[in-house]
This record gives C-alpha cells, structure tokens and sequence, in this order.
C-alpha cells in the first residue's frame, strides 16, 4: 500500500471532510491506485524538463493581463443574498473561537 | 543547561514576513474597489467572493508595483513566476484558499541595508511574492456577537505583496531599523501608502534564541500581530526573554504559533494554528505563469523614483546638507519632495533646509499636520528664504512674517508689501531715524565716544524700535559707526 487509512484521514480533515470507515477504506484503495499510475508515469526521466503549471500559454509576456480601472461592485445586499445567515450587511457565521 | 548563563549569553535569532498593500485602485484580480471604509459588502464581485465559475485576472499596475518594490530591495526579477493556492478553511477566506506565490515567487535574492547604533547592517530579504488578501472577521461588537462572527469581504482580493527577511536579525532594535527602513523605500517607490493604522503594513516575525556562539539555530516561534513598531519591538523583546527563560527551566522551545496581545504585551500560544502549516500548496490552473519580458522590466525600471539613501547622499552633495539634515529631510518622500522644491525656489537651499525643519516643522507638529498639509506652499518658503538671503528681510522681519504666511498661505513678498513690511535700505531714510536715536541719547553717546562701545548695541536696537524691525541691521551697523566716529 502507498497510502494508509491514517493518511486519508489526515488528508480528509485539512479538506473538512467527514468520512465513514467504509469510505476511508475505499478512498485509500482508491488514491493507491492513483499513487500506483504515477510511478508508472514516473519510469519516464523527466529531469532536463521544466514543470509544466499552464497548458495554455507560451509567450514573452503575459498578455491576459487588466487595467487597473474599477468596476462596480455587486452591493451587500446581492452579495450576502445567499447566506445562510446575514445582517447588517455582514455575512453571519456561528462564532469563530479563535483565529 | 547550565544554569550560571543568563540573558546576556543567549542571542536571538530573527526573521520578519511583513505583509504590505499595494496602492492600486482596484483589487489584485477584479475591478472591485480597495477603497477603505466602504459599508460592508459593498465592494464586492464574483470573483472577490469565490462564487463558482468566476475567473481571476491580474491587475497590471499590481504587478508593476510588485517588481519596482522588489527592484527597490535589491531583488532578482523571476522572468517568469507562477501563482499557486495555498489551501485553508477560514470564513473571510471565500475561495477557501489564497492565491499567493509559492516555489517560484515573482522575485528573490534582495538586500536591505540597516544601521543601529552607528553600525551598518546587510539584511538578506529572500523573497518577494504577491497574493491576495482575506476579508475581515469581526468577533464583537454586536448583540449577538457571542453566537456569531460577522464577515465583511470588501478586502478581500486586495493586493499585496510578502516580504520575506533571511532570519539576520539578532535585536529587536535591529528588527525595529528593518521594518522602518523597509517602509520608507516603499513608501518613496509610492506601491503602498504603508499605514500601519490602516493594515497597509502588517508584520510577522520568527523568533528563536540560541546561546552565544552556537551556529545552529534553536526553535523558533512564530509571533504574529506586530501591527505597529512599538508593538514588534515589545512583542519581540518579550517573546525573546520568555524563550530564554523556557530553556533556563530546563524545557525545550515549542514551534508553534504565537499572538501578540498588545493590552498584557505578552504573546501566547494560538494552538488553532498547530495544523494550519500543511497549506497543500499546488499552481493556480485559473491563472497563466506571470511572464515578465526585458522590455517590460526596463519600462518598470526606468519608472522608478530615486529611492532614500539615493536622495539623501544628492541632498548632501547637490545643497550642502548636514548628514543628520539630509536623514531627517528624507525621512519621507513628501517631506523630501517639500524641500527639495523650496530650496529650488531659494537662494541659500541650507537656509531653507533650517526654514523646513525648523519653524515649519514645529509649527506643522504642534497642529498636529503633516507636510503635505502645510499652508506654506515650498516656493513660498523658497522666495522667504531667498529674501533673508538677498539681505530685503532682516531674520527678525522674517520670524514676524512666518505666521502671517502659515495663516494665509500668501507669498511672503505679498504679505510685505500689503502691510508696508519692506526692509529699509534707504541710507536717506535711515540716516533721518539714525539722527532722531542719536539726539534723543545723549548720555549713550558720551559713553561710546568714551570707549564704551558696546553701547553699540543698544544703538541699533533702538534704531530697529524705531523702525518697527524693518531697518536693515548691517546698514544701521556701519552707518551708526560712521555717524558716531
């Protein structure tokens, strides 16, 4: 196994996950076989080979780049309209103990 | 341990991230407005507050600010630099990650140089990278405020730049040199307006001790909201002692952490923190790499202001400045921006340097104003300057003068000639007030013929009574002489 039940517990907690036992054990099934392809890939010596972080692009310069002129924004009353909980133009969320 | 060490044996160890806003319009990746105190919420699109399917894009002048801050440390611009997401769960954190710069930040390798106690300084700053920021939890305040947080997003999507220090700081005071000397380059490049009060400048510092001589480095804490120099420098000295003190006991420093709390000036353990560090960092497939040519990088190079020590050694060789002058004159670009224009309008730019620190600055200082809010126009203080120097006002006409120009903002000639203030230079007419002293103090006069010739003095005095301050002393000096032999 490349990837143990702890591992997919530590991963599901920094993601706010709450897993059952039967998907801890499915995922960490799962993300092995995952792990088990990248070796495969990794027989392949990439290592005079930039990393790749954009399949999009191959320029000078970045020309996807904006002016720094203002647009309106939305107002508080469409932006919390979704909330769950609102007032006073604030989002509301149960109190955050400590940051 | 042993235990016959104390404070003195030990050295810290400190390394400072400071967090700067950059002075664009619009936030880092949205037409939405940075603009302070809006009402809650106002300032917000689909892009600042994550929704799904909104795309980011960079703001152009951010990242030209961004380069020029970095270029003004010494830094090394990255061709190209790629935005990656730092994952974490925060409620004014909407996207739940940030998009910050990891592996390849848009520059590194920089140099800010400090000076404390008459010694100068190299401290290494490893990198600067650009990211967004968060919104605004507020904890209280509110009725319901203990079941509730309220978030405000208007921040969030700000630009800003980290700076990352190499940890080469060994005091506090050092720490305390970094920070201002790092403010007053950004603030002289004009990417940030750098107030603290504000959270334009905001600053984390990494804190270990070791003992004297020891290479390696010891644990470090990391201490957070140092949001003012008196506060970096208390929390610092604190977290440094207490450190000391952990190892004195026989414990081991814990990497953790730490909060400042300015009202106890103590720092304590944050241990929500403790599994915040795995940020699961990977490239931001929303945004291409940041690709800055030469061509670019010249354009932004050639835009770039003269920054401090530049100034300042220019203040000394172009206008004769002092040393001391010339640091307090540049002390911020408005104020050297000030005298550099009033000196170019007068005669005698060391005259005007005295003029600037002097009475305009105590005046300013005592209203509670900033340069930039002086009343006095520079030229006007440039053309006052010029007057006493061309000898048309005495320093004590001048000093008269002064407040009439602060209150009215009037050139000091025009204030002259509205109140009939012009310096006497008439020998005619001085020579008529001269006669009047003269015979009105005969028994002053036998003294002086006797020898006494300090009553010299009281002479010229009343010679400058008489002619409400406006007679010109060195005339009155050699023509008093003349007339009493």
């Amino acid at each position: 196994m490349k990837i143990t039940e702890k591992e997919v517990r530590y991963v599901a907690n920094l993601a706010n996950l709450e897993l059952s036992e039967e998907e801890i054990a499915r995922m960490a099934h799962d993300m092995d076989e995952i792990l088990t392809h990248m070796d495969k890939l990794n027989e392949l010596d990439t290592s005079g080979v930039e990393p790749m972080a954009q399949v999009l692009y191959e320029a000078e310069e970045t020309a996807t780049l904006r002016a720094d002129e203002e647009r309106p924004g939305l107002g508080s009353e469409k932006a919390v309209a979704n909330a769950a909980n609102s007032g006073a133009g604030f989002f509301k969320v149960p109190l955050v103990i400590e940051r | 341990m042993s235990a016959t060490r104390t404070a003195v044996d030990y050295e810290a160890v400190i390394g400072l991230e400071v967090h700067v806003q950059l002075a664009t319009k619009t936030k880092i990746f949205c037409g939405c407005p940075t603009s302070f105190g809006a009402p809650p919420n106002t300032n917000v699109c689909p892009v600042c507050l994550g929704l799904p399917g909104a795309l980011p894009v960079l703001n152009k002048p951010a990242v030209e600010m961004a380069v020029q801050a970095a270029l003004a440390l010494g830094c090394q611009v990255r061709p190209s630099s790629i935005f990656a997401r730092k994952n974490y769960f925060y409620p004014d954190l909407p996207k739940g990650y940030q998009i910050s710069q990891y592996d390849k930040p848009v520059a590194e390798h920089g140099v800010v140089e400090i000076e404390v106690n008459g010694v100068t300084k190299r401290i290494g700053v490893t990198r600067v990278h650009m990211e967004d920021d968060a919104g605004k939890s507020i904890h209280e305040g509110f009725k319901d405020s203990p079941l509730n947080t309220y978030v405000d997003l208007n921040r969030c999507g700000t630009p800003l730049i980290e700076i990352v220090s190499e940890p080469d700081m060994r005091t506090s005071d050092e720490a305390y040199a970094y920070l201002t000397e790092l403010k007053q380059i950004l603030e002289f490049c004009g990417v940030s307006t750098c107030d603290m009060e504000k959270g334009h400048l905001r600053c984390d510092a990494n804190v270990s001790v070791r003992p004297r001589g020891q290479e390696k480095f010891g644990t470090k804490a990391e201490v957070k909201n140092l949001n003012s120099f008196r506060f970096l420098k208390m929390a610092l000295d604190y977290e440094i002692e207490r450190q000391i003190g952990v190892i004195e006991e026989g414990g081991k420093v814990v990497q953790e952490t730490r909060l400042y709390n300015p009202n106890t000036g103590e720092t304590a353990s944050m241990r929500s923190k403790e599994h915040a560090h795995d940020y699961r960092y990977f490239p931001e497939p929303d945004l291409l790499p940041l690709k800055i040519s030469d061509k670019w990088l010249s354009e932004i190079k050639a835009a770039m202001p003269e920054l401090p020590a530049a100034r300042r050694t220019r203040f000394i060789e172009q206008y004769g400045l002092r040393d001391y002058d010339a640091q307090v004159l540049t002390s911020t670009r408005e104020l050297s921006d000030y005298f550099e224009r009033a000196a170019k309008a007068s005669a005698d730019p060391k005259l005007a340097a005295n003029w600037v620190m002097g009475d305009l600055m105590g005046e300013l200082k005592a209203d509670g104003k900033e340069i930039t809010d002086s009343p006095i126009p520079a030229e006007n203080l440039g053309e006052l300057v010029t007057l006493i120097a061309k000898g048309e006002l005495s320093g004590k006409l001048a000093k008269a003068i002064f407040p009439k120009m602060l209150a009215t903002g009037d050139a000091a000639s025009a204030i002259m000639e509205r109140e009939g203030l012009k310096q006497i230079s008439d020998t005619g007419a001085l020579g008529a007030i001269l006669d009047e002293v003269i015979a009105a103090n005969p028994k002053q006069v036998e003294q002086y013929k006797s020898g006494k010739t300090t009553v010299m003095g009281f002479f010229v005095g009343q010679v400058m009574k008489a002619s409400k301050g406006q007679a010109n002393p060195a005339l009155v000096n050699q023509m008093l002489k003349d007339k009493l032999g």
